[in-house]
């Protein structure tokens, strides 16, 4: 019998909340924020011609330049945060930009954890958005019916794609990064064929396809752009981390993701489990499809299913599935941040002429910054100190030896 | 029992090595203790110790690795600072590590001039390195091919090349981690003869281990550390339960109480079975054996002869191609793992980490890794029960640790066994099938789990084993049954003599190796 006093609930939130660890991580990861934001501002200095014909006569009178530089950085700024939270207006767009990352996000996430790299996004969304823009405006419904109907075309068209990635790499273990890449292709270029051929406007030659019925949007806040469709994937959200932690099948995601092996020897049947996570990570990224041609844009109306209309949205699920670390909760509020800053962007780019890029270039700093902690650390000042006294800390991770303590024995001791 | 003090005084050895006052922390947790310590050319020094006890962790601050709280390093009287490895195999330090630090892909002669290449500008001189090689391996008697790839290499040859690359930094101070976990017993006998001749050329050779028979065979001086502390000096000529008692801290029994066993019907038939290895080699070739309820039937041979590959197949892990498998009167030869893990058997796999346990995952999850179906109801997982569960079993199992929710990659070494063992146990079973159950395990956790495998078998269950450690078979077998090249060899009782066993395990059959040891045939054993 074990004598041991067990942990209390109030040891058990210190551990898990309040130790240096957790706080020290939290710390780390809004210093990567602030970085990447300064370096943003560094970036729109030096492309803007302006402030740096002020540079060249710096020591002169430094004003110039500085107030210059100064003026720019918060006006970009400002924008940024207005257009992203600055009204009720600003945050509908928010809203509206994130939803399709964060479906999609969910989609990449879920396959991380079985260990799969889902990088199919793009085609899987490129299904979701065909198969309900088909349904769309390919039949005539009442609402009450069509729109679930063009949401559930979208989804599972999503599903199929990423389901034949799965059973190839259940089947044949063939690499999965190799074939959802060349699923993006083939879905890429079936898309033109079907819009230059069956789904174009016949009153066009370019490839795109007829608007979709008003019955088939989803319903919206009108004279805004809050639509169901963003509680359709909190609510998506909610349900993978309902499925990864009280499911049977997420315990199986879970148990194939962290070590396979142990998975089989259990007698779990990981071929299932890889097949199952690719159909339901390509049904979210189906969702995410399906959004973006049943949503309305910024003039109220939806957008045309056209080759470019998906954009990268395969690519950006796959950082935001990182920033978010694959968690549920991470995935859903690192595609809101990515969501803020595309609807800050449009502003930003209007108020201080700063080029539309410069807002991809800080979200890439910053996902750079949080997958790289320990740069972080060593670059912030006052953090670098305190790595100096943490040295005691192991190059290799302490548990690689059996000589693991246990921890019971700190208790003890 | 009074135990003999420290013998390390306060003033660092002259000529030597000296640890005086080594602390080392991990947040809480104090790792090391004011270790003192004297390191002396021309000896064997053991480092006696449970897993966890600090040893590597102490070593690891010897070389750089890691950085000590407090505590000073003194070289023939000289303070030393190391702030990485470079420094401290400069000053004549190299370690063989416990898990080697060698790149499958590359030569002998690759990866021992690793870090040293010669060559200029930037041009690898092949020819120099291999020459390097040779001349190394002449004068340490230590021989390799430095042509040959190391992930074709044996275990054992793989850590000649581990101990060359110490050595070819002109080590003075060898420190060799655990280095018998993954040998076989005549491995490991070279092994201590290669440390022997080391030491007679001058060299001081630290040797870490919690294994007590290689103590008391190669030990000069002998350090026991439990929990971070120095324990005190032991002598070579104390017994193994003394040792094992300093290490533990209470007496420990080092053989399992064991009544006869009362066997009972058959539970698990295997006829003519053969499996064959990833390359297609035939590596079990035509296995026929049986074990009763009641018993527990080892199968006891050098690593690599098949038994691995038994265990698997047994499981359904790899496909059988001929022969057949029952299991409780069950024909199981083409049933997956799953349906034979339902229809009764319960199995401890060989490579706990690979196999046996899901690292992320916590202690509760893992604890129903194989019966996940028990608490699932329409797809959703019963929480609660799950967490009743484990603390069941952490507690009759004795699993040290503060919570079911850490992360399993939390436990010791002894403590993820115990986890893997209770796990099976914990559903009815009809054969238990346990490979290496105690590999990694310390002195203290071999108890228990032998004293529970032997509990499981006094309940019915029929048990098969299977172990390179003769200690263990001969503790808790009922019948060895000895494999060479993928056959039984034979099928004997454990009173069979060690010397007619060692000689079944190098392929002679039971007859002849009685007559080798003049030793009288057992009538009953039917080979």
């Amino acid at each position: 019998m074990s004598e041991q006093p067990k942990e209390t609930f109030v040891q058990t939130f210190k551990r898990n909340y309040l130790g240096g660890s957790f706080l020290s991580d939290v710390v780390t990861m809004l210093l990567a924020f602030v970085w990447a934001f300064i370096l943003g501002a560094i970036l729109m200095v030096v492309a803007s011609p302006d402030i740096m014909a002020k540079a060249k006569y710096l020591f002169a009178n430094p004003g110039d330049f500085f107030g210059a530089a100064w003026d720019k950085i918060t006006t970009a700024y400002e924008a940024l945060a207005t257009g992203a939270f600055g009204s009720m207006s600003a945050l509908g767009v928010t809203t509206a930009q994130a939803a399709p990352l964060i479906a999609a996000g969910l989609g990449v996430a879920l396959c991380f954890r079985v260990g799969l790299f889902n990088i199919g996004g793009q085609g899987q969304a490129i299904w979701g958005c065909t198969f309900a823009a088909w349904v769309g405006f390919g039949l005539h419904l009442n609402a009450v019916i069509h729109v679930p109907l063009a949401l559930l075309a979208g989804v599972a068209g999503g599903a199929a794609w990423g389901g034949i990635a799965g059973f190839l790499r259940a089947k044949f273990g063939a690499n999965e990064v190799i074939v959802t890449i060349m699923l993006n292709y083939v879905a890429s270029s079936l898309l033109a064929y079907l819009l230059l051929h069956q789904l174009g406007r016949p009153d066009r030659t370019d490839p795109i396809a007829p608007l979709v019925d008003r019955s088939a949007m989803l319903p919206s806040i009108p004279g805004t752009r809050f639509h169901l469709g963003f509680l359709i994937v909190l609510a998506a959200g909610v349900l993978v981390w309902w499925l990864l932690d009280h499911t049977k099948l997420g315990f199986q995601v879970r148990a194939v993701g962290g070590n396979s092996n142990a998975a089989a020897t259990a007698g779990m049947s990981v071929p299932f489990t890889l097949t199952m996570t690719m159909v339901i990570g390509g049904a979210l990224c189906g969702l995410a499809g399906s959004l973006l041609v049943i949503t309305p844009n910024a003039l109220g109306e939806p957008d045309a299913l056209t080759p470019l209309l998906v954009g990268s949205i395969g690519f950006d699920a796959i950082t935001v599935a990182l920033l978010g670390r694959s968690k549920p909760l991470g995935t859903v509020l690192a595609g809101l941040l990515f969501g803020a800053m595309k609807a800050g962007a449009l502003r930003m780019q209007g108020a201080a002429q700063t080029p539309g890029e410069l807002a991809s270039v800080i979200q890439a700093f910053i996902v750079m910054f949080v997958a790289a902690p320990a740069l972080v650390r060593t670059i912030t000042p006052f953090l670098a100190t305190r790595r100096k006294a943490k040295a005691a800390k192991p190059v290799a991770s302490v548990a690689d030896s059996t000589d693991v303590p246990a921890i019971a024995e700190v208790s003890a001791a | 029992m009074v135990y003999p003090t420290e013998t390390a005084t306060a003033e660092p050895v002259d000529s030597g090595l000296s640890l005086r006052g080594m602390t080392t922390r991990f947040g809480a947790l104090v790792a090391n203790d004011s270790i003192n310590l004297d390191i002396v050319p021309g000896r064997i020094h053991c480092l006696l110790g449970e897993n966890g006890a600090g040893k590597s962790t102490l070593m690891n601050v010897l070389y750089g690795l890691l950085k000590a709280d407090e505590g000073a390093v003194y070289i023939d009287g000289v303070e030393q600072h190391f702030r990485d490895s470079r420094d401290a195999i400069d000053a004549g330090i190299g370690m063989v590590h416990q898990h080697f630090m060698l790149i499958d892909v590359f030569t002998v002669a690759e990866n021992i001039v690793l870090g040293r290449e010669p060559g200029k500008f930037g041009l690898l001189n092949t020819g120099s390195a291999r020459q390097q090689v040779r001349e190394l391996s002449e004068r340490y008697h230590l021989d390799v091919n430095p042509d040959a790839v190391v992930e074709d290499l044996p275990v054992g040859v793989q850590q000649r090349v581990e101990s060359l690359k110490a050595l070819c930094n002109d080590a003075k101070y060898l420190i060799f981690d655990e280095p018998t976990a993954v040998l076989t017993p005549q491995e490991t006998d070279e092994l201590m003869g290669i440390m022997r001749a080391l030491r007679d050329e001058g060299h001081a050779i630290v040797f870490i281990t919690h294994k007590l028979h290689e103590v008391r065979a190669v030990a000069d001086d002998i350090t026991v550390i439990r929990r971070g502390r120095v324990v005190g000096q032991a002598t070579q000529d104390m017994t193994e339960a003394e040792l094992a008692e300093m290490m533990v801290g209470r007496s420990v029994s080092l053989r399992v109480d064991k009544d006869p066993a009362v066997p009972g019907e058959v539970r698990l038939e295997v006829e003519g079975l053969r499996v064959s290895d990833p390359t297609g080699a035939v590596v079990v070739n035509g296995v026929s054996f049986e074990v009763c309820s009641g018993e527990i039937l080892c199968v006891a041979g050098v690593q690599g002869n098949g038994q691995t590959e038994l265990a698997s197949a047994l499981l359904g892990l790899i496909p059988i191609l001929g022969g057949t498998v029952k299991l409780g009167g069950k024909d199981t030869t083409k049933a997956n793992t799953r349906t034979t893990l339902q229809s009764g058997m319960g199995y401890v796999p060989e490579d706990r980490q690979k196999d046996g346990m899901i690292s992320e995952l916590t202690i509760a999850e893992n604890l129903v890794l194989d019966q996940i179906d028990e608490y699932a109801s329409f797809g959703r997982l019963d929480l609660g029960g799950l967490g009743r569960n484990a603390e069941a079993l952490v507690s009759e199992f004795d699993v040290r640790t503060p919570s079911v929710d850490l992360p399993a990659s939390s436990l010791s070494g002894g403590n993820q066994q115990k986890l893997v063992l209770a796990r099976e146990l914990s559903r009815p079973l009809q054969v238990l099938v346990a490979s290496q159950p105690t590999r990694g395990v310390d002195v203290g956790a071999i108890e228990f789990l032998h004293k529970r495998i032997v509990a499981e078998r006094d309940k019915g269950t029929a048990v098969l084993i299977v172990s390179t450690e003769l200690d263990e078979v001969e503790n808790l077998a009922d019948r060895i049954a000895v494999m060479y090249r993928g056959k039984v060899v034979g099928i004997v009782p454990p009173s069979t003599p060690r010397d007619v066993i060692g000689l079944m395990m190098a392929g002679t059959p039971y007859p002849e190796a009685c007559a080798s040891c003049g030793v009288a045939v057992d009538e009953e054993v039917t080979v």
